[in-house]
């Protein structure tokens, strides 16, 4: 994981690195869960990650703050508490404002509480860096795991629905391969985008084969 | 190495096999003939078509795998073409074309080649293929079509699908007696995928694969004994034969469970691996919510393999654990 780094500089490398560097779905591999659950269609896709992208600003700016407050042996109950503050608050919020995606997957939401990318960019990130790099990380990985979700869920809603944020794309008279909005399908499409992902790594020399 | 004419000096092995994969498989390839002809003979013009594409788009993917990997071209050495006509075996007569298509693209390039090639796939790609197809397509890949055994047009179920859906009293409307059935069965004139439906041509496709020492006994024998075992005990002197010759059982082990890259090499390994075929087919086909459960089955044990292989090793002579 992230190392703390003394230098003023590199601040765009830490926003950056959440997009392809250390995107948290195809490379460090978190949040596997939820994206599995609601990358079958698009606007769910979009809920979950503006939901999320909001917790994970909040809590690693939260948390970036009151890092010298908390005592090392109750720092991860005490992140806990944190996050599911802001979940709550995205939760009312969208129950709000769009009630039927919420309506669709309020489960989801209330387990962003116990998501690995949030709690791990916490725990490695937030609570040893000052709020600025918090705050930029925060960005980086929220773009990275939004992007990564609508890149899964436009996969699996054209070739699963035929549809696209719900608009037709295929003809009604062509099947759609019904198994894609399916877990395979989300288990198909991870696999092969991690390993596009792994290949643009490899070529930029950043990993090794 | 020397350059001694009389002397030759080479790392092992030895001794060397005249059976090379690429004569394998086309052996393989014509031992399921009598049984593709017979399925076009009974379904008509379009179950050939189907084979026709199954078999070309599991070429074409294959080509264009190879060279996308940049790896030397198999396409020449058939695996790809046993793995189309299998598929296109397993699959209903009257599936449209476009989804045979899908179906031999998923079976080479994603249970093939997205685990390294011929050799390296942990599950049969045929098998998977037709996995695939089910849960992408359900309806259709329950449609069989009508045959001239049922003049009434009752229905086209296969007849495990008559069994579960609507019990033996209805089975024997359609079929008069135990003896029709079981020779409908075994020439194959009932309802089913292509290649399945007879019994008889494909025991002697299986034969012919043994006498070629191609597979060796242990997984066909065991599978189909613990079916006929379990069979017995379920449905008495009736299950045997049905269960024996009815769905996919017959092609499921001769031809699928005993792919040698996807089924342990120990004999002792593959009598487990075939009682563990045998045990998962009946439980789908009695207890679960498939009619036929000869592909999932394999496909399961199929993933059991290497920890098979690992508790089936050959003792090494005169050493200790």
């Amino acid at each position: 994981m992230e190392r703390e780094e003394k230098s003023n500089t590199g601040y765009l490398k830490e926003l950056t690195k959440g997009f392809i560097r250390e995107n948290p779905i195809f490379v460090l591999c978190l949040g596997l869960c939820p994206t599995l659950a609601v990358s079958n269609l698009v606007e769910n896709a979009f809920g979950m990650g503006i939901a999320f992208f909001f917790v994970l600003l909040c809590s690693n700016i939260t948390i970036s703050l009151v890092q010298k407050l908390i005592p090392d042996e109750v720092r991860i109950p005490c992140f806990i508490v944190i996050i599911a503050s802001f979940v709550t608050v995205a939760s009312l919020l969208m129950q709000w404002f769009i009630p039927d995606v919420y309506a669709r997957m309020s489960l989801y939401i209330n387990l962003i509480v116990v998501n690995c990318i949030i709690l791990g960019r916490a725990e490695a990130f937030a609570s040893k860096n000052n709020v600025f790099r918090s705050m930029l990380d925060a960005i980086g990985m929220g773009i990275g795991f939004t992007a990564g979700l609508f890149i899964i869920s436009a996969i699996r809603e054209v070739t699963g629905f035929g549809t696209f944020l719900g608009f037709r794309l295929i003809p009604e008279n062509i099947k759609p391969i019904t198994i894609m909005i399916l877990a395979p399908g989300a288990f198909f499409t991870i696999g092969f985008l991690m390993a596009l992902f792994n290949l643009i790594r490899i070529k930029k020399g950043k990993v090794s084969k | 190495m020397l350059k001694d004419k009389h002397l030759t000096v080479t790392v092992s092995p030895h001794i060397k096999t005249a059976l090379t994969t690429e004569k394998m498989m086309w052996i393989v390839s014509c031992a399921l003939v009598p049984a593709a002809g017979a399925g076009i003979y009974f379904f008509g013009f379009h179950a050939a078509l189907v084979i026709t594409v199954c078999v070309v788009s599991s070429l074409l993917t294959e080509f264009l795998c190879t060279l996308l990997m940049k790896k030397p071209a198999t396409i020449k050495d058939g695996s790809a073409f046993l793995t189309g006509l299998l598929l296109a075996l397993c699959l209903p007569p009257e599936l449209p074309l476009w989804m045979c298509a899908l179906g031999g693209f998923f079976s080479i390039a994603v249970t093939k080649f997205a685990f390294g090639g011929l050799g390296y796939n942990i599950f049969n790609p045929a098998l998977a293929g037709r996995a695939f197809l089910m849960g992408a397509f359900a309806k259709e890949m329950t449609t069989w079509k009508t045959l001239q055994v049922f003049p009434d047009g009752i229905t086209a179920a296969t007849p495990l699908n008559l069994l579960k859906e609507q019990g033996y009293d209805s089975l024997m409307k359609v079929f008069d007696s135990h003896s029709h059935l079981f020779r409908e069965l075994f020439i194959g004139r009932v309802g089913g995928s292509i290649g399945e439906t007879s019994a008889g041509l494909l025991i002697i496709g299986g034969l012919i694969l043994l006498f070629a020492r191609i597979i060796t006994w242990h997984i066909p024998v065991s599978y189909i004994f613990t079916v006929m075992v379990i069979s017995y005990f379920t449905g008495g002197v009736f299950g045997i034969p049905f269960h024996l010759f009815s769905g996919g059982l017959v092609l499921g082990a001769f031809f699928m469970a005993t792919d040698p890259v996807t089924s342990p090499i120990t004999p002792k390994g593959q009598i487990i691996f075939g009682i563990g075929c045998g045990i998962l087919t009946m439980l789908i086909r009695i207890r679960g919510g498939y009619p036929e459960g000869v592909c999932y089955a394999i496909l399961l044990m199929n993933s059991v393999t290497p920890l098979i292989e690992r508790y089936s090793k050959t003792k090494i002579f005169g050493v200790k654990r």
